[in-house]
């Protein structure tokens, strides 16, 4: 019998009993429409994690001092970083192409009669590029030539919260009596993904903040971008040999810590894998259900048709081809569930997308993969029935009644 | 008529079926040979061995032993699937209840037996399909389903079914055991006639006046065979039908 006369027929015998089938159709369509809906909730809250984590630099490596504290007493080995360290590292690390220090002073900013708690950031101009910052306007200040010079980059909400909304470049941030010069403005990059606004941000020198605000050698944290993904480990190991260098280091704990941006990433990922993992579980569970509906249906359909096998059979039908009409009966319904599963997943995971406002990335692999298991539901499940009807015995088939 | 080799030979044929601890003897070594072009009734009481016997000849069951021979080929050590090969190729049936697929067009069932031949294309089955409609007398009521059809039309639909892939042999169930006496001889006309064309038919009936029709006849007894005859009478079924009372008609003005 060719394929194509089988499922023919197939399609007749699932027209013959309109309102079953779609209620088994049914049970393929909300068990693939979950999965695709799980999925896509699942992979779009990662996505986003991500990106707010990408948006941070995903090659940023923090180094901080390794401060060993007894009973709330700083004790006196505590190495800090000082702005050699910084030179060294720029020198010799070969895995890093960018390192810079953070200083920050705490105050109010203030520009005629606004003012805004804003935190002072001191850095060199390799910061922007470590933590994905862009310039929207003027000019970065240069490491060398503004040494020292009471002049400052600031974010969008500054713009916002300071100075109106207007152009604020050449204009005066007066910060604890300093006044600052704004020479650059900085493009928009949202909230972070712990709540605080990278766009909130005043961005001046570190040597100025050294000298004119703390008046200190000391700092307390500098970030290092590695030079790809992947290398984070190799950079890590590098900046630590570097410092201990410098120091003559022998001691067996290490002076400071180094963490990576890909640490956090993957810290953050792996809890939210965990949740698709869970929502594609209970998906898959419908799914199951919906394929165990395909094998009711068909066991029902096999016995209701005892006779039409019998005589299939006995005008000349293998065992081979009633199996085969059965199964291809119950592969078309969950073809036809999985289609439309398939569409109503997609536009039930747009409209939550927009509506609800959450992040929903429809992934292919999950459409795929839940077609593929469509098929393979509609084998699995049908196989039982169709057998059954294939090894039925035509004389007593016939005698059905 | 008769040719040296029988189309069908079966051969100290023997049917046991155990029933619990006990043993049945449906078939208790039955011999006989049917020759080409012969139309043959087998007769017998319920519980006589006839529906065995007609499995067996119709290649759905396979005997205890004893040899079946049909059409030059052994069948008794054939597996299920030789079977239904045999079945597909050398053998039409008609049953007592029809058997036609509901909700599916007269030509549509007559053409199933030919959806398991892989050789026979589309084309070839749609117009073997409308020959073998044609030699049952219904080329005109080809796409009507069976429930627009009377008890007579299905059952030449399925006469037709069973002619249409060519069989050395039409095995025929009771096929007038569910419709009166008129129909009866209407369907007997038409197994006549393709008797008369050459069919070899092997009718199994339990009614002696359709006997009469055929030109021997075989009864079974308890898993034996008592009689076999050859009907030196054989009545013409569309005599017998023309004898018969006109139906009574109702006056539909």
């Amino acid at each position: 019998m060719n394929p194509f006369t089988l499922v023919k027929i197939a399609i007749r015998a699932l027209l013959r009993n309109r309102m079953r089938t779609f209620l088994s159709v049914l049970g393929i369509v909300i068990g693939v429409a979950a999965v695709i809906t799980m999925v896509a909730m699942g992979e779009g809250s990662k996505q986003s994690i991500k990106e707010q984590m990408t948006a941070m630099g995903t090659n940023a490596i923090t180094i901080m001092p390794n401060q060993s504290r007894r009973g709330g007493v700083q004790s006196e080995s505590t190495e800090m970083l000082e702005e050699e360290d910084i030179i060294a590292i720029r020198e010799k690390a070969t895995y890093i192409n960018g390192v810079s220090p953070m200083v920050s002073v705490g105050g109010q900013a203030i520009v005629g009669n606004n003012n805004s708690p804003t935190t002072l950031s001191g850095i060199s101009a390799d910061y922007l590029k470590i933590r994905n910052y862009e310039i929207e306007d003027g000019v970065m200040f240069d490491d060398e030539a503004d040494r020292m010079a009471k002049v400052c980059v600031v974010g969008q909400a500054v713009i916002r919260n300071l100075f109106g909304g207007e152009n604020p470049i050449g204009k005066t941030i007066r910060y604890k009596n300093i006044p600052l010069k704004v020479i650059g403005t900085l493009k928009a990059k949202g909230s972070g993904d712990f709540g605080q606004d990278q766009d909130d941000v005043i961005f001046t020198p570190y040597q100025t903040v050294m000298r004119r605000f703390s008046s200190t050698t000391n700092i307390r944290q500098i970030y290092a971008n590695s030079i790809g993904e992947g290398y984070a480990a190799k950079a890590t190991e590098e900046i630590m040999n570097i410092l201990k260098e410098r120091r003559s280091w022998t001691k067996p704990t290490d002076p400071f810590r180094v963490f990576t941006q890909e640490e956090m990433i993957q810290t953050v990922t792996s809890t939210s894998d965990m949740l698709s993992l869970v929502l594609t579980a209970i998906a898959g569970i419908s799914l199951l259900v919906g394929g165990i509906g395909i094998m009711n249906i068909m066991y029902v359909s096999v016995t209701e048709r005892t006779k039409e096998i019998g005589l299939r059979m006995a005008i000349g039908a293998r065992g081979k081809d009633i199996l085969l009409q059965f199964l291809i009966e119950s592969i078309l319904i969950s073809l036809l569930g999985g289609s439309i599963g398939i569409g109503i997943g997609i536009a039930a995971s747009e409209i939550i997308k927009s509506v609800m406002n959450w992040p929903m990335s429809i992934s292919i692999t999950s459409v795929f993969v839940s077609f593929g298991v469509c098929c393979a539901t509609g084998v699995f499940f049908g196989w039982y029935p169709a057998r059954k009807a294939s090894r039925l015995d035509p004389i007593e088939a016939l005698r059905f009644e | 008529m008769q040719t040296d080799t029988p189309i069908l030979s079966i051969q100290n044929l023997r049917r046991d079926f155990k029933m619990g601890n006990e043993t049945v003897h449906a078939l208790r070594g039955v011999s006989f040979d049917i020759y080409n072009g012969e139309f043959v009734t087998i007769m017998g009481t319920s519980g006589s061995g006839k529906s065995t016997m007609l499995n067996i000849l119709g290649c759905m069951d396979r005997p205890t032993s004893g040899h079946y021979i049909l059409d030059g080929e052994h069948t008794e050590t054939l597996k299920r699937d030789a079977l239904a090969k045999i079945r597909r190729q050398k053998i039409g049936f008609v049953f007592q209840s029809y058997n036609l697929l509901s909700r599916t067009t007269a030509i549509e069932n007559v053409e199933l037996p030919l959806l398991y031949n892989p050789s026979i294309s589309a084309a070839e089955r749609h117009h073997r399909a409308i020959e073998a409609l044609k030699r049952v007398g219904l080329e005109g009521r080809m796409n009507h389903l069976p429930n627009q059809l009377s008890g007579g039309q299905q059952q030449r639909v399925a006469i037709a079914r069973a002619l249409v892939n060519d069989p050395v042999i039409i095995l025929a169930d009771e096929a007038t055991g569910n419709l009166d006496t008129r129909t009866s001889y209407e369907i007997m006309m038409i197994f006549q006639e393709l008797n008369r064309q050459g069919k070899t038919i092997a009718f199994v009936t339990h009614e002696p006046d359709i006997a009469t029709f055929s030109s021997r006849t075989i009864t079974l007894r308890d898993g034996l065979v008592k009689k076999d005859v050859i009907n030196e009478n054989v009545q013409d079924a569309k005599e017998a039908f023309e004898a018969l009372p006109p139906p009574e008609t109702f006056d539909e003005e």
